[in-house]
């Protein structure tokens, strides 16, 4: 199987004001990987994904999607984005949209997509994510981890070739994070090219390829979960992750 | 009693039909000359560019932070001073809707704060283009917000009308005001335009309310309610 890189970036930079929230960080992702960002908070965990999908310009550094520059200049950006699945900490679903109709309206505003087969598709999505008997439902009327569950079907309508997680459950009642971290491990184990920002050390064990540990806007170590639990080079990384375990890391995947 | 109640609606009734009609036309007008200036106001205040920014501002600034009938007598009696010059009806739905735009636009601005940046970012996520998002994410839950005010406006626009009878505008008030020298019973012409009035207000009311409840998204009527 040869593997594409799916994502590169390379030296970025972001600040705000004076305050400079990312100060260089290069990496890759090749296709299939699931990658988990962890650090404290105020690291620029979320300033990162935000650049990637370039929902915030960076100041500096480049970032190619597959062989595609999306930093260049004359970048068309709403192009890119059909490409760059995002999920955010607070769902943002569309308040006044049904569940399926969350998930097509992508499809068919953007992808041009017609509306049966846009339905059709929907259907699918919110088969993937397990929800399809709330199809009907409006996001009033579902709990936060369905709305969470919503929000990745509505991304992974658009096909992307990447999938980012803005600490998808933080803002979950402990008693809901299982469901969503199910869905995630599927599409993990479906071949998802995932980059995740998250607190659930579980996942990050279990299901991550690779661990980024970031602090004050650099990346500080990255390596395998075993490697970075068990075996770090530095003796912050294993501080945090131990630290964190203890407070997140109860919850496993498939506990639910 | 009777007899003279008749005669009596008999002589005033269709001057003051006429005179319905057109404060009902003029509040209609209004509403919409004030829509159409109001939402790209809104528009304009929250997403626009300094410019644009700055001239929706001062637009909304000068149209509620002075009088209406100023307003109106600057429209009819001083642009032609200007070279600008109006039918009395022009001039009404002019100043009349230019008013309610900058009312309108201040409620539609709120109410597009108030749907969040989180619904404009989650559109941009997925491949909107800004225009796009507006239209099929923001506006449309904006506009419901803005619902319970935009109907006070237009329940207020029924009542603010009656400014238009002194540049000799024959609604309503016109209407009334030419009656009561007519026949000189001023206290039975006025509270009878006033009871119009208040029949007017209170259909206007319910009307608008049924709009409110038919738009309800599922889930968020308590929200509604609440406003």
């Amino acid at each position: 199987m040869s593997e594409q890189t799916i994502l590169r970036i390379e030296n970025l930079h972001k600040a705000f004001q004076n305050t400079e929230v990312i100060k260089g960080i290069s990496f890759e992702i090749q296709e299939r990987e699931v990658v988990v960002i962890i650090g404290p908070s105020g690291t620029g965990k979320s300033t990162l994904l935000r650049c990637i999908n370039l929902l915030t310009r960076p100041d500096m550094g480049r970032i190619w999607l597959e062989d595609l520059e999306i930093t260049a200049p004359n970048t068309k950006v709403d192009q890119v984005r059909q490409h760059i699945g995002m999920v955010f900490q607070d769902f943002n679903l569309f308040n006044h949209l049904t569940a399926l109709q969350n998930v097509t309206i992508g499809m068919t505003k953007v992808l041009k997509m017609k509306p049966d087969e846009a339905h059709q598709k929907g259907m699918w999505e919110l088969e993937r994510v397990g929800l399809v008997d709330k199809a009907e439902s409006y996001p009033a009327q579902l709990s936060g981890g369905q709305k969470q569950r919503v929000a990745i079907a509505r991304a992974l309508g658009m096909n992307p070739s990447v999938m980012l997680f803005d600490e998808p459950t933080s803002a979950l009642d402990p008693e809901l994070i299982g469901e969503v971290l199910n869905v995630m491990q599927k599409l993990a184990e479906e071949g998802m090219t995932m980059l995740v920002v998250t607190h659930e050390m579980g996942f990050a064990r279990e299901v991550s390829d690779r661990i980024i540990f970031m602090e004050n806007g650099d990346i500080v170590e990255q390596g395998p979960p075993k490697k970075l639990f068990y075996n770090p080079e530095f003796e912050r990384t294993r501080d945090f992750l131990w630290k964190i375990t203890e407070l997140y890391g109860k919850q496993e995947p498939g506990e639910a | 009693m009777l007899d003279s109640l008749v005669i009596y609606l008999q002589r005033i009734g269709p001057d003051l039909l006429q005179g319905v009609i057109l404060t009902l036309e003029l509040t209609v007008v209004a509403l919409a000359v004030g829509l159409l200036f109001g939402l790209p106001a809104a528009l304009a205040r929250v997403y626009g560019g300094r410019g644009p920014r700055s001239i929706a501002l001062a637009y909304i600034e000068i149209f509620r932070g002075t009088p209406l009938l100023v307003q109106l007598f600057i429209v009819y009696y001083g642009l032609p001073d200007l070279g600008l010059t109006f039918s009395r009806m022009a001039a009404a739905f002019i100043t009349l809707g230019m008013n309610s735009g900058a009312y309108q636009a201040e409620y539609f601005r709120g109410a597009i704060q108030a749907v969040g940046s989180g619904q404009m970012v989650a559109a941009r996520a997925i491949g909107m283009s800004q225009m796009q998002a507006i239209r099929y994410i923001v506006l449309p839950q904006a506009l419901r917000l803005a619902l319970p005010a935009w109907s006070n406006e237009a329940v207020s626009m029924i009542k603010y009308t009656a400014v238009v009878f002194l540049i000799a505008v024959p609604d309503l008030m016109g209407k009334a005001k030419i009656l009561a020298g007519r026949y000189f019973n001023p206290i039975e012409i006025y509270l009878t335009v006033a009871l119009i009035y208040i029949v007017l207000v209170a259909a206007a009311t319910w009307i608008v309310r049924t709009v409110e409840i038919k738009m309800q998204t599922p889930g968020l009527e308590l929200e509604v309610e609440r406003h």
